[in-house]
């Protein structure tokens, strides 16, 4: 088909769809084999009705010959020989055929001037064989059919048994096949009317079968598309057992075993997701119990009473209960990512003032370590504590990791509101640098547990994205990591 | 030195939260139930409730709503839960506040402070001239700075302790626009990211009582993009 298609000039394609291809394939079908049995069959007719035609008109010339030529002297002139032919043409009777005689290899006479020429091939072909011969001439475009007939002296009593047969005369005969001709163009427009209903009654069958392949072609198609969808619980009807029924079963097969991983797949992945969140919730309560205490521990520890083992003893695990405590609260926050139930509550707020508001909150707005740049307001879409968490993050994260002064600067940027927070350290690595924000990642596998929960970097990213805005690591020419985070500028008032 | 009553099921959290908040010299009456907090509250006549959600058999929440039905006494919700719809559900069943566990004792004086603080009248600490005689009339409201008092058409309203201090911050300055961030700090004495959703729920509760038609609002107004005002009438 693709071929086909090549070799045609363009707005000339074969039809596309299945069900017309069934159908012209069909009717094609049809049609040559109609065509076929239509060209035999005429075939056939045609020559058995012109052998017929040919074998009534020699008998019937031999016939009046027999009758008349006894009569003839030998040898006869010019004018005994228009005689005969003038009998011949009479006595043709409902034939009406044109006769010609000659004698030897004498010209051919004939009665009238109506008579068609005898063919030379004719001539030589009766001469040669001595025997009756037939040729189709045309004569002003109709057929006519030439008939060539020696005549011998069989019947005459009067001629020696051994002598030559051949009586030198030729009798020559033609007649048109108007008849012959009406009943063979019958036999094509028989033929071609017939063509018609024919295939206009194949049509019905060709639509018929066209439609039991189709429609389920057309199940396949809807329930693939459904699949496609999500929907894992499409099941298709199979009946009957052709290929198409067995493949409408294959895919059953298949959409169930989809199902069955997909569920599969869920019921694992929300098992875990819900593990991570119950032990979180599950350590909060005694978590809660050792939080409310660890002041109290801190206060004892600072006073000196205790001996001094004891003492450190009581900060370590006071500092390190506060360590837990934030991890706890980490976790639960990825855990709402990870369950889709974080919302996000945006309202219409300056970024600069955000930035201020977090770095005044963390004690790091007289921090000589942190600068900040925040040249006019620009107004973001965002929910501020949000924000919050992702600033604190990358600063706190670019003090811990990199070296100060960290730089936090705020700008618009096309569409787009831009904070970066560059520090002056190292730099991440290269190898690093796609995994900055993945959970618990650590760059340096020996380095000591800092006192971030390793989750900070994986929420501010989670956050950034909650917003419809990006974060990404780089590093700077200069050598340290710059942290940018980009929020949409989207002005929308209708939210309080 | 304030007189607390917490009611928390668990052993250990009613262990450490008495033991901070007796350090920092309030006195503690523990109840292991929402029953027997009920009590305990008729009983000891505290200044302030701290109340755990998850209790055995009565829930926290309807030990809020019951407390609530007749008393105007500070609620702070102490819970495990903080997922935001929790949240709203507590704050809608008419506490004051919400802290989320876990908490150090410092943070829990801290809302503690700031829940008492908002129900002190304000004689004294103020601009004197900012301090004037009789009710101030809004509307059909009215309301008495010295007294504390607020009354529609005459009769005096039930405000809980955080109803009362947004509506004398709001009419204070009558059409003044405060973000939800702005009231959180002011009113909750919040940090400016604590959660907003304090100020919603106190917003819906407040004009539940004071509105003719809570869904129109025409005192505590809804300024969209940016936060609530009062009035202009």
């Amino acid at each position: 088909m693709r071929r086909f298609s090549r070799i045609r000039p363009p707005g000339l394609r074969p039809p596309r769809g299945l069900r017309v291809r069934l159908v012209v394939a069909f009717l094609l079908a049809v049609a040559f084999g109609s065509l076929l049995t239509a060209g035999l069959t005429f075939h056939r007719a045609r020559s058995a009705i012109l052998e017929r035609t040919e074998h009534t008109a020699v008998a019937d010339l031999r016939t009046q010959l027999d009758s008349l030529a006894p009569d003839l002297p030998f040898p006869p002139t010019a004018e005994q020989l228009r005689g005969l032919t003038l009998q011949l043409d009479r006595a043709g009777g409902s034939r009406a055929w044109r006769s010609a005689a000659s004698y030897r290899s004498g010209p051919p006479v004939a009665a009238g001037s109506g008579a068609p020429p005898v063919p030379t091939g004719l001539r030589e072909t009766v001469e040669r064989t001595g025997q009756a011969a037939f040729q189709h001439l045309d004569r002003d475009g109709h057929p006519w059919l030439a008939v060539g007939m020696p005549v011998s002296y069989a019947d005459d009593p009067r001629r020696p048994q051994n002598a030559d047969k051949a009586s030198g005369l030729t009798v020559y005969a033609s007649f048109p096949l108007s008849d012959d001709e009406a009943d063979i163009a019958a036999l094509v427009t028989a033929a071609e009317a017939g063509v018609l209903p024919a295939l206009a009654l194949a049509l019905v069958p060709a639509l018929f079968a066209a439609r039991s392949v189709l429609r389920p072609v057309r199940q396949l198609r809807s329930g693939a598309e459904r699949i496609a969808a999500g929907e894992l619980g499409t099941r298709l009807h199979a009946e009957g057992h052709d290929e198409l029924a067995d493949l409408t079963r294959s895919f059953n097969t298949m959409a169930a075993t989809l199902e069955k991983d997909d569920a599969e797949l869920r019921r694992v992945e929300a098992g875990a997701r819900r593990f991570a969140a119950d032990v979180a919730h599950e350590l909060r309560t005694p978590l809660a119990a050792m939080a409310a205490v660890t002041e109290v521990l801190d206060e004892d520890a600072a006073s000196g009473v205790m001996p001094a083992d004891t003492a450190d003893a009581v900060r370590l695990v006071s500092t390190e209960t506060r360590a837990l405590a934030r991890m706890v609260e980490d976790l639960m926050e990825v855990s709402r990512f990870d369950a889709k139930a974080a919302p996000l509550d945006a309202v219409q707020v300056d970024l600069c003032t955000l930035v201020a508001k977090t770095l005044q909150l963390r004690g790091w707005s007289d921090d000589p370590r942190v600068t900040a740049d925040l040249p006019a307001p620009v107004d973001v879409r965002a929910d501020p504590r949000r924000v919050d968490v992702i600033l604190a993050n990358l600063v706190g994260n670019a003090l811990r990791h990199g070296a100060p002064p960290v730089a936090v600067a705020v700008r618009a940027s096309g569409d787009d509101a831009v904070v970066t927070v560059t520090d002056h350290g190292t730099g991440i690595a290269e190898t690093a640098l796609p995994h900055v924000f993945d959970r618990f990642y650590k760059a340096d596998a020996a380095r000591a547990r800092s006192e971030g929960s390793g989750l900070g970097l994986a929420i501010a990213y989670e956050n950034a994205l909650l917003h419809g805005g990006t974060l990404t690591a780089a590093n700077t020419p200069g050598g340290g990591a710059v942290f940018t985070l980009t929020l949409p500028l989207t002005v929308d008032p209708d939210q309080p | 030195m304030a007189r607390v009553l917490l009611v928390e099921d668990d052993p250990a959290v009613q262990r450490g939260v008495t033991l901070a908040l007796r350090r920092r010299g309030h006195e503690v009456e523990v109840a292991a139930s929402g029953e027997t907090g009920l009590l305990a509250l008729e009983r000891h006549r505290p200044d302030l409730v701290l109340l755990d959600l998850m209790l055995p058999q009565m829930s926290g929440l309807e030990v809020c709503r019951r407390i609530r039905e007749s008393k105007q006494v500070p609620i702070i919700i102490l819970s495990a839960r903080g997922d935001e719809i929790d949240m709203v559900v507590g704050l809608e069943a008419g506490a004051d506040d919400y802290i989320i566990k876990p908490a150090g004792g410092e943070l829990i004086e801290a809302r503690m402070k700031a829940v008492l603080r908002r129900v002190a009248p304000t004689q004294g600490t103020g601009d004197p001239t900012r301090a004037p005689a009789g009710p101030e009339r809004h509307g059909a409201l009215g309301v008495d700075r010295t007294t504390l008092m607020v009354t529609k058409q005459g009769t005096e309203l039930a405000l809980a302790p955080s109803e009362l201090k947004l509506l004398l911050f709001l009419t204070a300055a009558p059409g003044q626009v405060y973000s939800r961030q702005q009231l959180l700090e002011q009113v909750w004495e919040h940090s400016f990211y604590g959660d907003v959703r304090l100020v919603d729920a106190c917003v819906m509760r407040l004009r539940a009582k004071i509105e003719d038609d809570p869904r129109s609002p025409v005192y505590v107004q809804t300024v969209r993009g940016f936060g609530y005002r009062f009035g202009p009438l």
